[in-house]
């Protein structure tokens, strides 16, 4: 076992986890954090993407031990990033429910993660900075026109 | 799908590093972002007794102008790398190779030094680090010592890092003025290349002067495409010049046959791309 320190949707959480430990399934089974899911378990789908240091990663190809000493943020504590009172949804989040950017909601949290990524690195991006900047997750539903759409009504609410 | 149990080395400089890779010789594995291993020890492909984690070594970021070389720390994200200011004047063709590299997550945690040790002929990183004449610097017990660029690739997935080395910076020739275009050609997004061309060029007035080629995927190692380069230098930037140029590029090369493409058409498209990818390189 090995102790982690790791900084959680803003709490400060001391934990003895084995080395072989993925991150997601730290914050999933060890925290009870189920809002990230996981997808493909192969790296590929982005379903679990979350915030580390404050740049998005898969969570299923990062160790637990490795988030030690680092700040985490899931799905789960988005909206509390951005200063947003209680029950209120981060501005991102809002948008994908006003375009209504899912269709079974599944890979909806890494989405909403990487696009907030996205739009960090470039507020006003266009159509085609979406839909590359988004090529690491993946939709089975095939959604992708309300999703690229969300993320574009975003741009357009920070501005 | 979790990696077999492992025991967990996290050195914070590179002696302690070395000191780890010396103790538990071939039983550890060496993690930089992870971001090739992880899946190999998920899907339990290999089953290290030790992995000796580099990420908490800050000496190995960073990215540092030396005279006419700027050198890249093992360490530094592939994120990083694509958005450094210094890549971006001295180093084009490596900006553009790492600005499609799998998705922008993988970018974040992957890094320049793993890529390169990690020695995937399908890698975006081989062909334009060996087209740029970098040199690769890598450390052991007794010291470090210089790689040439065209000795670091050994075969597949097989460099000339020995057991207890780690490689701790590239330096790269600086490319100033020169255009550079790394074409790249997939079926499926964030995927590897089935062929990709890595392209730098000097040009003066419409005229190329001087070229550098390298190629993705075209053989067990990334390959540099001499017999281009020097057919490029002094032609005109044209079409048809350039056409015939390129058409050399799988000269000597003996690319895979695999579900994404037979071997003769990957010869096809090395040509095409590098048509692609000298023209972009020269602006035209």
């Amino acid at each position: 076992m090995t102790r982690i320190e790791v900084t959680v949707d803003g709490s400060k959480v001391t934990d003895d986890v084995e080395p072989r430990m993925l991150l997601v399934q730290y914050l999933r089974e060890t925290l009870g954090k189920t809002g990230t899911v996981v997808g493909c378990d192969t790296s590929n789908c982005g379903a679990c993407t979350v915030h580390l240091d404050g740049r998005s990663v898969k969570s299923c190809n990062v160790l637990a031990v490795q988030a030690s000493g680092h700040e985490v943020t899931t799905i789960e504590g988005l909206a509390a990033t951005g200063g947003h009172a209680d029950g209120q949804l981060h501005p991102v989040q809002e948008a994908f429910r006003e375009c209504h950017g899912l269709q079974c909601g599944f890979c909806t949290p890494g989405m909403i993660m990487q696009a907030v990524d996205l739009l960090n690195e470039n507020p006003s991006p266009t159509e085609e900075d979406v839909r590359l900047g988004m090529e690491g997750n993946l939709c089975r539903c095939t959604g992708y026109h309300n999703i690229v759409k969300s993320v574009l009504h975003a741009a357009g609410g920070a501005r | 799908m979790i990696p077999t149990p492992f025991e967990y080395v996290a050195p914070t400089t590179l002696d302690e590093a070395l000191a780890a890779l010396a103790e538990h010789g071939d039983e550890a594995k060496v993690i930089a972002g992870g971001q090739s291993l992880l899946p190999v020890l998920r899907m339990r492909l290999n089953a290290p007794e030790v992995v000796v984690d580099l990420g908490g070594i800050p000496a190995l970021r960073g990215i540092r102008d030396d005279g006419d070389a700027i050198v890249i720390g093992a360490m530094t994200t592939h994120h990083d790398v694509h958005h450094d200011p210094l890549v971006h004047e001295h180093a084009a063709l490596l900006a553009k190779a790492e600005e499609h590299l799998a998705d922008a997550q993988v970018r974040h945690r992957g890094t320049f030094g793993g890529a390169l040790a990690h020695a995937d002929p399908a890698g975006d990183l081989g062909a334009p680090v060996l087209a740029l004449g970098a040199e690769f610097v890598v450390a052991g017990p007794s010291g470090s010592r210089t790689v040439a660029g065209s000795d670091f690739f050994v075969g597949l997935f097989e460099t000339a890092i020995a057991e207890g080395e780690l490689l701790v910076e590239v330096r790269v020739p600086k490319h100033t003025g020169w255009g550079a275009h790394y074409e790249k050609f997939v079926r499926v997004a964030h995927q590897w290349p089935i062929v990709a061309v890595a392209v730098a060029v000097r040009t003066e007035g419409g005229t190329i002067a001087e070229a550098r080629v390298g190629l993705t995927n075209m053989g067990s190692t990334p390959l540099r495409a001499h017999s281009v380069e020097e057919a490029l230098a002094g032609r005109p930037v044209t079409e048809d010049a350039v056409r015939e140029a390129a058409a050399l590029a799988a000269e000597g090369t003996n690319p895979p046959s695999d579900l994404n493409g037979q071997a003769d058409y990957r010869r096809h498209l090395a040509g095409v791309l590098t048509r692609r990818a000298v023209l972009a390189a020269a602006g035209a």
